[in-house]
């Protein structure tokens, strides 16, 4: 239970897939302006992220590894990713309508998204058990939700203060996604 | 390498399969013209509609939440495509557009100095921004951080110019301004806009009835936008050549530079407009909405009548004017004389209102030729009552019904007719050699100028209290005085004398003296015993004042349920509404408040009309939020003004004395071109509590 544990924060905080890794930039610049639409991104993101992580384990374990061809890894994962996106839409459209809502434009975003590929990866890179991937899928994607809405609100209170012409917008905004990472960086001496 | 193609293609076809099975399984129906209006959507997911994304924005169109035009990047084509997806015009719903009500910028005193702050929202939560005004703009230029097209710029004097043709109407601007400076609005909400507590205006449109943002037109005839100028005045009033001639300006009496140096010359800058267009020999366009389908009846085509007919009509409703007369203006085409308004020049105004799409029937009478009851079996959804004030009030005097005795506005009705050629078959009127007129209002002043011009030299004014208390407007009253009028001032008539034909010969009044102040503010007149005096007179004209013809009531079904008050004028639920007893009957004008100013009659119909599309949209006719109606802003009313040097007022041009007098050739002119420049270079601009310092030289 405690390796569970420590894997979980090991996930969030110290690996985190944003300021860690630097998977995900896109979205992380692209839906960081507000926290309406950071909160959406990070909520449409955990559930893509579990969904795909637990899918592409197994597709892994008995399809990829099963026939010697895992070679073709990458370009399955994008395969069966995206169909996953597709296949959850339209089910969430017939049976959660509420939730088909609240996630809105973000679920086919995450079709591209390179942080639920990453998670996806890095499950099979560190041999994770099933139960394992499914924990780090979920951990992973909680990360990413975690430091999408921390930048959110640290972007809307940029928007109050004077910053210097050439610094505007995107470039202040990478300035303090690094500062941000170099904050997770400490996380580094928990492990 | 067989195996893993095979893999991959078995891998797509079971993804195809299953997303196949579960596209029939998860089916949810979808309108199918959301498909079609997000194919023509530019697909772009800028969220710049202000929906989450093109399929949302879709579905907004097709729920009707949004209009055909919605998409902000896809251009005029797209709308079109999607407005034939939906069976809809292209404009059926009216463009939005950024307007920006706060002019006072740099020009508003300081109180605070922030340092290190860069953003409106931020000030306004640290004491509410660093000027004295706390309603106007901050000037750190949220808005324009937050316009996405590029269409908003701080200007040179420290607020936002919006760009109206790169402006999309997203609202982005509106959500940022902490302030609520900038609004998305269409023309129609811009038209129904009526004056709040809150707004940024000078105290003149505070005054004006009609409520005309006076500064914002002066400012643009400055700067030598002559058709922007008419197009501020046509927001708030139809009728300005009208107006620009026969307005008593209440406005200039409130004007700030008027505490320091002379009032500005605001209605001769409105004429000035006014005949520009006129003379430029091509009207400007009047935009309309899309047509709403409803259709309202004006009874009465005077200036309330028209005035609300001409809202309705920019309000996309259809309208059809019943008038009495045989042509319409009410009464500034028959109660003023030529000389003040040129039947030409009016003839002229009425033109543009008609050619925007508005029926009028002339010589048809309500209570005798219709009645509500058939207005509504002939399919209108709405009324409107703009049926002035055309009775005159009797004199009460022994004598009153001898020949040769009138009463001012059937005077005034039935030269004009005669003059128009309007009543080929009646007989003029007989006129006199001297001539008597009792009453000090504007009533009074046109006939005894019209009676002038018909060559009576002997032409007198009786008023029963001084030169002070008369109610005509002051130029009136000199121009009278110039044109050889005699004013027998504290005399009120006590009897007509008649000779053995029954023809007035004499008229006898008792000398007046004031006594204390009445209800009105004006002094009351008290008879002074034993001065009855007689007077030469084979002409009288009784003009004491007027007030509605509300006899139709009596002889319609419907029309008996009209409430009508005790001055017989009609009943409104509220001034604000102008909304009758009778839910679809509205009223305005003279009918509603008793015999008053063009300008009030205007202000009055535009107010009906809000009202009436309300109504007709199914709201609740209630009056506006916040509502300025009638009063003053306490702080933008001054002691003193700062910063004023005395610059002469513009004089109006006249006709001389002699020239005039010979006939009924417009009296007053237009000022040049150049004294217009002049005479709107001493407007101070002023806002609510800013305003702009004359420069000493």
């Amino acid at each position: 239970m405690g390796d569970y544990i420590l894997l979980a924060i090991s996930c969030i905080l110290v690996n985190n897939i944003l300021l860690a890794q630097y998977l995900g930039n896109c979205p992380f610049l692209g839906t960081s302006k507000k926290m309406e639409t950071a909160v959406g991104m990070a909520m449409a993101v955990v559930f893509v992220g579990v969904m795909a992580g637990v899918i592409t384990w197994l597709v892994n374990k008995y399809l990829l590894v099963n026939f010697g061809i895992e070679f073709l890894r990458t370009i399955t994962f994008i395969l069966v990713i995206a169909a996953l996106v597709q296949f959850v839409e339209m089910f969430l459209k017939k049976s959660i309508p509420g939730l088909y809502a609240g996630l809105g434009i973000f679920l086919p975003l995450i079709t591209t998204n390179c942080a639920v590929m990453g998670l996806c990866l890095i499950n099979i890179n560190e041999e994770y058990s099933f139960l394992e991937s499914l924990l780090t899928s979920f951990a992973f994607a909680v990360g990413f939700g975690l430091a999408l809405i921390l930048f959110a609100g640290v972007r809307e209170k940029i928007l109050l203060a004077r910053v210097p012409k050439p610094l505007q917008d995107t470039s202040i905004a990478l300035v303090t996604a690094g500062i941000l990472a170099l904050t997770f960086f400490a996380f580094k001496g928990m492990a | 390498m067989v195996e893993a193609i095979l893999v991959m293609l078995g891998l797509g076809a079971a993804a195809g399969a299953i997303l196949g099975a579960a596209s029939k399984v998860f089916y949810v129906y979808e309108d199918p013209r959301i498909a079609k209006v997000e194919s023509c959507l530019a697909g772009a997911n800028c969220g710049g509609c202000g929906f989450a994304g093109c399929s949302a924005a879709a579905v907004a169109v097709v729920a009707g939440q949004a209009p055909p035009n919605v998409c902000i990047v896809a251009g005029a084509e797209a709308a079109a495509n999607v407005a034939a997806v939906m069976g809809m015009e292209v404009g059926a719903a009216e463009p939005l557009r950024s307007y920006n009500t706060c002019r006072g910028g740099e020009r508003a005193p300081e109180k605070y100095d922030y340092i290190g702050l860069d953003s409106c929202r931020a000030v306004s939560m640290l004491f509410g921004g660093k000027r004295e005004c706390e309603i106007g703009c901050l000037g750190y230029g949220d808005c324009v951080k937050a316009c996405q097209f590029d269409a908003i710029h701080l200007g040179p004097d420290g607020f936002p110019v919006v760009d109206e043709t790169k402006c999309v109407g997203c609202g982005a601007c509106e959500r940022a301004c902490p302030k609520g400076i900038l609004k998305v609005q269409t023309m129609s909400d811009r038209l129904l806009h009526f004056n709040r507590q809150d707004d940024r205006i000078a105290p003149c449109t505070q005054t004006c009835p009609a409520q005309i943002d006076i500064p914002r037109y002066i400012h643009q005839i400055k700067s030598g936008d002559y058709a922007g100028a008419v197009t501020t005045i046509r927001e708030r009033n139809p009728l300005l050549l009208s107006c620009g001639r026969v307005c008593p300006h209440p406005c200039e009496d409130y004007c700030r530079r008027a505490i320091e140096d002379e009032a500005v010359s605001i209605n001769q800058l409105k004429r000035f407009a006014a005949d520009w267009e006129m003379n430029s020999g091509a009207r400007l366009p009047v935009t309309c909405a899309p047509d709403t389908g409803k259709k309202v009846a004006i009874v009465g085509a005077g200036p309330a009548g028209l005035s609300c007919a001409f809202f309705l009509r920019r309000l996309g409703h259809s309208v059809t004017i019943y008038e009495m007369m045989p042509k319409l203006g009410g009464m500034i085409r028959y109660g003023i004389p030529e000389y003040r308004l040129p039947k030409e020049v009016l003839q002229w105004e009425i033109d543009g209102i008609l050619k925007m799409g508005i029926d009028a029937h002339t010589n048809v009478r309500l209570g005798r030729d219709f009645e509500l009851g058939s207005l509504v079996a002939a399919g209108f959804d709405a009324i409107f009552l703009g049926i002035g004030a055309w009775r005159d009030y009797d004199l009460g005097v022994e004598g009153e019904n001898l020949k040769g005795v009138y009463t001012g506005i059937s005077f005034l009705t039935q030269f004009a007719k005669k003059q128009q050629g309007d009543a080929p078959t009646e007989e003029p009127i007989p006129i006199g050699k001297h001539c008597v007129v009792v009453g000090g209002g504007n009533t009074a002043i046109d006939c005894v100028r019209t009676l002038r011009r018909l060559g009576v030299n002997d032409v007198s004014i009786l008023y029963r209290r001084t030169r002070k208390e008369m109610p005509a407007n002051m130029v009136e009253i000199e121009a009278a005085e110039h044109e050889g009028v005699n004013f027998h001032f504290l005399a009120a008539p006590t009897r007509c004398i008649g000779d053995e034909n029954g023809r007035v010969k004499q008229i006898e009044f008792l000398k007046m003296e004031l006594g204390e102040p009445d209800a009105s503010g004006r002094r009351r007149p008290v008879p002074v015993e034993g001065s009855e005096t007689i007077m030469e007179a084979d002409m009288v004209i009784s003009a004491i004042g007027q007030g509605p013809d509300v006899s139709f009531v009596k002889d319609g079904k419907r029309l008996s349920d009209l409430k009508i008050t005790r001055w017989s004028t009609i009943d409104a639920l509220d001034p604000e509404t102008l909304q009758t007893n009778i839910p679809y009957v509205f009223a305005a004008g003279d009918a509603y408040t008793g015999a008053s100013l063009v300008v009030e009659a205007i202000g009055g119909g535009r107010r009906a009309a809000r009202s009436i599309h309300l109504y007709l949209s199914g709201k609740e006719v209630t009056a506006p939020e916040k509502s300025l109606y009638k009063e003053h802003i306490p702080e933008s009313i001054f002691e003193s003004v700062e910063g004023v040097t005395k610059k002469a007022r513009t004089p109006m041009p006249e006709l001389p004395v002699e020239e005039r007098i010979k006939s009924f050739i417009e009296s007053d002119l237009v000022i040049s071109e150049k004294d217009a420049l002049y005479e709107a270079g001493r407007c101070l601009n002023c806002c609510r509590t800013c305003y702009d310092r004359d420069l000493v030289v």
